[in-house]
């Protein structure tokens, strides 16, 4: 539930609808739903301000991280600081969602590595100053996250923390936007982004055999191999697609 | 201490409601709603309550379905009850009334009602009713349904008792309505994580089949789809069971 303090801050909706209405259109998303929320994180960018921006759809499989998708990110390095948050197990979102509450971390060098020993130092190689995670959850459900980041550090002003607050409600409802293809029984959003990982989850079944696990741990090693390596678990997932990669059984 | 608030007057008797006993109801009311709700629980509360506080004999619920049409969700006694049913039923009484116009149906005079309500005055009489009031649960420009009031005695509410009725009723409405926005968009999200572990299951078996197969992804699609097809099941739910279980579909697997 909304805590009443939060909803005090916000900013108005109107305002957060103008700034992405300003963000130029795609011709080419995929849905009006994704194109949009393109649009709130190069809005969040331009008005915060902040480096970066990204918004995140976990899956937790006994509480912990099954698989992430990004559905949409705007800025330098943003992608990869957010697929940084799932590879390492660690950052702002996760406890975001736990508490239901935004989380800032003014110091990611100092503090932010202290707390997050495996997603600080790396975020900080990747540009990141600072990060914000704005949880993104309905009722029971957590789904994820909006995520700010920037180079320098610092809290974010007053106004920028209420802006963010208006862009996660707007996020959220974008996720949720139900007009879509027909086909795919999903919202748009969620199916986009997931029709260009599905070799993560081919991956994630081949490990499944290799090594005799579950699908939860073959995901872990996927991720573990993607954090050691610093690439993205997408590519981590191709090589093991294509043969290149071989996980041996331990 | 005791702070007068309100006063419900009965017959001729004045009863004070203590400001903790008034404001206890309404955080009754109201922790109902955080955790664990429950629809029926809460709105059989909310009867109860409201007649204690009202110092009227029962109280009954109707809510709106989808269609506009009022139906009996609770109420605090089993005569209420039967009553509550027969106005939906007969399509007539206070509470239709009181929906239909979005106003308040206070003191009105059931002896005299027969033209009013010619099938539920009769029945209230009978079922031993003397008064009967009916308040609406809205907020803003939704009507959701409506609260009624009887009694076996010939009740008047004061306007400061109507209010006070008014409030619980404002206070059901409000939650009602935040539990269902809340229910349709947590409906929305489950939805949006079930769409996706279908079709992740489905990616995920095309890998394991291929290694089993030692062949790729698309020809492993093509076993799945064709043993699917040949057993009548959903390749959906084939692949469920084939990363839930690898040994579950010995035909695909080659498992045993």
């Amino acid at each position: 539930m909304r805590q009443p303090d939060d909803d005090d801050r916000r900013a108005p909706r109107s305002r957060v609808e103008h700034l992405i209405d300003a963000e130029r259109d795609e011709e080419d998303a995929p849905s009006r739903a994704v194109g949009r929320l393109r649009r709130l994180c190069r809005a969040v960018v331009r008005a915060l301000p902040a480096r970066g921006a990204g918004v995140s759809v976990v899956s937790l499989v006994d509480g912990s991280a099954d698989d992430w998708l990004t559905a949409a990110s705007a800025g330098v390095g943003a992608e990869a600081l957010e697929e940084l948050q799932f590879t390492s197990g660690e950052g702002p979102c996760w406890e975001a969602l736990a508490t239901n509450r935004p989380v800032q971390e003014p110091d990611l060098s100092g503090s932010g590595s202290h707390r997050w020993p495996a997603y600080g130092p790396s975020a900080v190689e990747r540009g990141a100053g600072a990060v914000f995670a704005f949880p993104l959850r309905v009722g029971s459900i957590g789904l994820g996250a909006l995520d700010v980041y920037r180079a320098e550090p610092g809290l974010l002003s007053a106004d920028a923390f209420d802006l963010a607050l208006t862009f996660a409600d707007v996020a959220l409802e974008l996720l949720l936007d139900g007009q879509a293809s027909a086909d795919d029984g999903g919202p748009p959003v969620m199916v986009h982004a997931l029709s260009y990982r599905v070799e993560v989850y081919q991956a994630q079944g081949m490990l499944m055999v290799d090594l005799r696990v579950d699908a939860h741990t073959a995901m872990l090693r996927i991720r573990a191999h993607a954090f050691v390596t610093g690439r993205p678990v997408l590519d981590v997932a191709r090589d093991i697609v294509a043969g290149r990669l071989r996980f041996e059984k331990d | 201490m005791r702070v007068v608030v309100a006063t419900a007057t009965r017959g001729n008797e004045l009863t004070v409601i203590p400001a903790e006993e008034l404001a206890h109801v309404f955080v009754e009311v109201a922790d109902t709603l955080v955790d664990d709700f429950d629809v029926v629980d809460f709105l059989q509360t909310v009867t109860i309550r409201t007649a204690q506080l009202s110092g009227m004999t029962s109280a009954g619920l109707l809510l709106a379905d989808g269609r506009g049409e009022l139906r009996f969700m609770a109420a605090s006694d089993e005569s209420a009850r039967l009553l509550e049913l027969f106005q939906v039923q007969a399509q007539d009484g206070p509470c239709l009334d009181c929906y239909r116009t979005t106003e308040a149906v206070v003191n009105a005079d059931l002896a005299a009602a027969g033209a009013q309500w010619p099938r539920f005055a009769p029945a209230a009489v009978d079922a031993g009713f003397a008064s009967v009031h009916a308040f609406p649960l809205r907020h803003r420009s939704h009507t959701i349904g409506a609260l009624n009031l009887f009694d076996t005695a010939p009740r008047r509410l004061q306007d400061d008792e109507a209010r006070i009725v008014q409030a619980l009723a404002d206070v059901a409405t409000i939650g009602l309505l935040q539990e269902r926005s809340l229910r349709d968009a947590e409906v929305l999200a489950e939805q949006l994580q079930g769409a996706l572990t279908s079709r992740v299951a489905i990616e995920q078996a095309k890998g394991m089949l291929a290694r089993i197969h030692d062949t790729d992804v698309d020809s492993a699609f093509e076993l799945l789809r064709r043993y699917a097809r040949r057993e009548g099941l959903r390749l959906s739910q084939v692949a469920a069971d084939v990363v839930a279980r690898p040994d579950s579909h010995p035909g695909l697997t080659g498992r045993t």
